[in-house]
């Protein structure tokens, strides 16, 4: 059954809609017990970082967590914030992200440009890498809601999965395996987002 | 590309969806849950839920109604009336809501602004002024459903919105509400220039003409309307709308020059 992490971030609820509607059985896991039977994983966060990580690392399932992801290669998807948290590190706090997908998260003011107007809020065009799975049927004029004042910079061009442009090009979704990630809010993405999470129970 | 929203606003009085004129006399339009799965189904880009109540009464926001407004929500939603506090918007956020509305107790207190942006994020915080015009054409932000003057400047407001972390700032024209005859262009134009925060305009609309003269003036911004979904005709006959996904794309096309170049 797929788990999505409930560590007290996030619109959870959104999800397990999403999910009703699609007919596809989710659960919550609140504690390590709850990970017990989880074939897939979802990582949902808003907020700030420093924060994201602290409350996860509060719930106590962040050892084994990085052993089903890591060790058993559990497919996991990270959403908004909970993508960031995949990286090394944020320009955004000082604690040190999940590390499991090479990168680092930079604000879009760091780019130095005075008009983009921030947060990056709102709907916008996403382009995927050809044949990418999470984005089955979704690979023309797909379209997600944003919101949020940071990206990921990947190291590794190859997990880059899909890019938006806002004041630049940015990866809005990275892939590494079984780790997948995506910055936008596809339990807030209508049809779009019913079929990314689709994608994704199907992956 | 980023696109501009286009955002209905449901007002809610006595758990009922309400409409009003001027911020007075609200019609009763219906059940704002059923609304939701309306523009659910039309796939509305975003969602603003407005209790007009919970302030004037001196009241806590209704928990219980904004949980179903985001169960049932499948767009992002702005939620606001009677927040006061930074426990409010944390439990509100924690319901599902993205974005948590502030306006009398923010223009009361602006370091309330701060303090909720520090526990979830700057992007989930949205400052709404409701704006009217005195006799001599003065300007200024009115709280308590249109009853309270503060004196501030919608632009000086807009300013300290922005300076103390919000992410979001709605501009509400009391002149202009239930009018549908157009935004307060001017007015628009003039925070536009004085922020570099994301705003949404609210008050006028009774067109897709109105909204693409909003974009022509503003650019990616938000365009927000009540009036303008819940009614059809001069006789205001109460049925919900939402423009199509065909009538948003010729929209953008003829009204923001970057529309124009993607589909050229």
């Amino acid at each position: 059954m797929i788990k999505i992490i409930d560590y007290g971030l996030g619109n959870i609820l959104a999800f397990q809609n999403m999910y009703k509607r699609l007919n596809v059985a989710v659960g919550l896991a609140r504690t390590v017990d709850d990970l017990q039977g989880a074939t897939k994983l979802i990582l949902p966060g808003v907020g700030a970082f420093d924060h994201a990580m602290e409350q996860l690392d509060r719930s106590g399932m962040r050892q084994r967590l990085d052993e089903l992801v890591l060790g058993e290669k559990l497919p996991v998807i990270g959403i908004c914030v909970g993508m960031q948290m995949l990286a090394d590190r944020s320009d955004e706090g000082q604690l040190a992200g999940l590390g499991w997908i090479p990168g680092e998260v930079r604000g879009f003011k760091s780019l130095g440009q005075p008009d983009l107007l921030l947060p990056h809020m709102g709907w916008n065009d996403v382009s995927p890498q050809p044949g990418h799975r999470l984005f089955n049927e979704l690979q023309s004029d797909a379209r997600f809601y944003f919101l949020h004042s940071f990206y990921f910079e990947c190291k590794e061009a190859s997990h880059v999965a899909a890019v938006s442009h806002y004041g630049k090009e940015f990866s809005c979704a990275v892939s590494a395996g079984n780790i997948h990630g995506v910055q936008f809010h596809p339990e807030k993405s209508h049809h779009f987002g019913a079929q990314l999470l689709k994608n994704f129970a199907e992956l | 590309m980023l696109r501009p929203r286009i955002i209905p606003c449901l007002l809610v009085h006595d758990d009922g969806l309400v409409k009003t004129v001027k911020f007075k006399d609200p019609k009763y339009v219906g059940d704002p849950i059923n609304a939701v799965k309306i523009f659910n189904e039309k796939e509305a880009d975003e969602l603003i839920v407005l209790d007009i109540d919970a302030t004037v009464q001196g009241r806590e926001p209704n928990f219980r109604l904004i949980a179903q407004f985001a169960a049932e929500c499948r767009m992002p939603l702005c939620y606001g009336g009677g927040v006061r506090t930074v426990e409010q918007a944390k439990r509100i956020i924690g319901l599902g809501v993205e974005k948590v509305a502030l306006s009398a107790a923010a223009v009361q207190d602006p370091t309330l602004i701060s303090r909720i942006a520090e526990e979830v994020g700057s992007q989930s915080v949205v400052v709404v002024l409701d704006v009217k015009s005195s006799l001599f054409g003065k300007q200024e932000v009115w709280t308590h459903n249109g009853r309270k003057n503060t004196g501030k400047s919608p632009i000086e407001m807009a300013k300290e919105a922005e300076r103390l972390g919000a992410g979001e700032i709605v501009i509400n024209s009391i002149d202009r509400d239930g009018q549908m005859k157009g935004y307060d262009l001017a007015l628009a134009r003039k925070i536009r220039d004085a922020t570099r925060l994301p705003m949404s305009v609210l008050g006028g609309a009774g067109s897709l003409q109105d909204i693409g003269d909003l974009i022509e003036q503003c650019g990616v911004v938000g365009a927000s309307a009540g009036s303008f979904f819940v009614f059809k005709g001069q006789y205001r006959a109460v049925l919900i709308s939402y423009p199509t996904p065909e009538q948003k794309d010729a929209l953008l096309r003829a009204h923001l020059p970057d529309a124009r170049k993607a589909t050229a």
